[in-house]
């Protein structure tokens, strides 16, 4: 798609927006509609909105799967983390209350630290499942 | 107003559902889905579930088509005409809509208060999500804070979808390279 003017000056000027976007849902989902996953395919969308419009290998290069198929599990181990340190502190597994001085604040922290990890997760499995989809050319 | 939104965005998405029945050119099919799947966002939106409505407009709408259409790369753009008749199935899709439909009749109207699942646990984390979570999206403290556990559960399906999708598709061409390296 690389001789398409239109496509490729619309996706270089909204691939930052829907980036921001993301991490706006991301680090706002606590106040407003959105979080954790809804954000994590955001950001991949955007991604592979990139990925389609200039190739995958400048997908590739962007966000390399060597850092990709790491990602992938470390927004998992985030999650139980999180939930393995509030017992260390006390508390039950994933209960947040423990994790800060008082109850609320910690709540707060918890939701955002598993927040981050499933839109860690979300995001690059989405592009994981793009990349390799597409990078197959023979049809088996 | 509401019923007029609500009576246009149901025609358009039955009207979507019979084109993507009866085309067998399956690029237009996949378009004509991510269309159904906005219509879906938008009449959840109308519903009030807006994290519902951002996951359907960005997975129904969005990632899933282009995945549908890698995939149609693949295999092959047009459907194979069927062929037997679709009498049978189309009476057994009859007469389970009409069970369903009857099944439906026992529902509570929509936004009935006095709903069951408006009477279980749902006071309860409207009630306490200001005072013990303190953020003002119930819906998240719900998902990330109250229900934990399931939302961990999700997130490691996720990843899971994400290394089988993996070590499928890239685990074939490591077997193929293997006999031709080995002789």
């Amino acid at each position: 798609m690389n001789d398409q003017p239109i496509a490729r000056i619309l996706t270089k000027a909204l691939v930052p927006l829907v980036l921001l976007f993301g991490l706006y849902v991301q680090v706002h989902g606590e106040a407003s509609a959105g979080g954790g996953f809804q954000a994590g395919v955001i950001l991949g969308a955007a991604v592979i909105l990139y990925g389609l419009v200039f190739g995958l290998d400048a997908a590739k290069r962007a966000v390399p799967l060597g850092v990709l198929y790491p990602a992938s599990g470390i927004g998992v181990l985030i999650y139980g983390g999180v939930g393995i340190a509030s017992q260390m502190l006390g508390g039950d597994y994933l209960d947040y209350g423990v994790l800060a001085g008082d109850f609320v604040a910690g709540q707060k922290l918890g939701i955002t630290l598993v927040e981050a990890g499933v839109g860690i997760t979300v995001a690059s499995v989405m592009i994981i499942v793009f990349l390799e989809f597409t990078g197959r050319r023979d049809p088996a | 107003m509401n019923l007029v939104l609500d009576i246009a965005l149901l025609a358009l998405m039955g009207i979507v559902a019979i084109a993507i029945i009866r085309l067998r050119d399956l690029v237009a099919v996949t378009m004509l889905a991510s269309i159904y799947s906005l219509l879906a966002a938008t009449m959840f939106v109308i519903l009030d579930a807006a994290d519902v409505a951002f996951t359907e407009a960005a997975v129904g709408a969005g990632i899933s088509t282009v995945l549908m259409l890698a995939a149609l790369n693949l295999t092959g753009f047009t459907e194979k005409a069927p062929l037997r008749s679709a009498f049978v199935p189309v009476l057994i899709v009859i007469a389970t809509g009409l069970v369903l439909g009857y099944g439906m009749m026992d529902l509570p109207r929509y936004g009935d208060p006095s709903a069951p699942i408006h009477l279980h646990v749902a006071p309860k984390y409207l009630q306490d999500t200001g005072p013990e979570i303190g953020i003002p999206n119930v819906v998240t403290a719900v998902l990330a804070s109250y229900r934990g556990y399931d939302t961990l559960g999700e997130t490691t399906v996720i990843f899971t979808a994400g290394l089988g999708v993996t070590l499928l598709l890239s685990g074939r061409r490591r077997r193929r390279a293997t006999p031709e390296s080995s002789s």
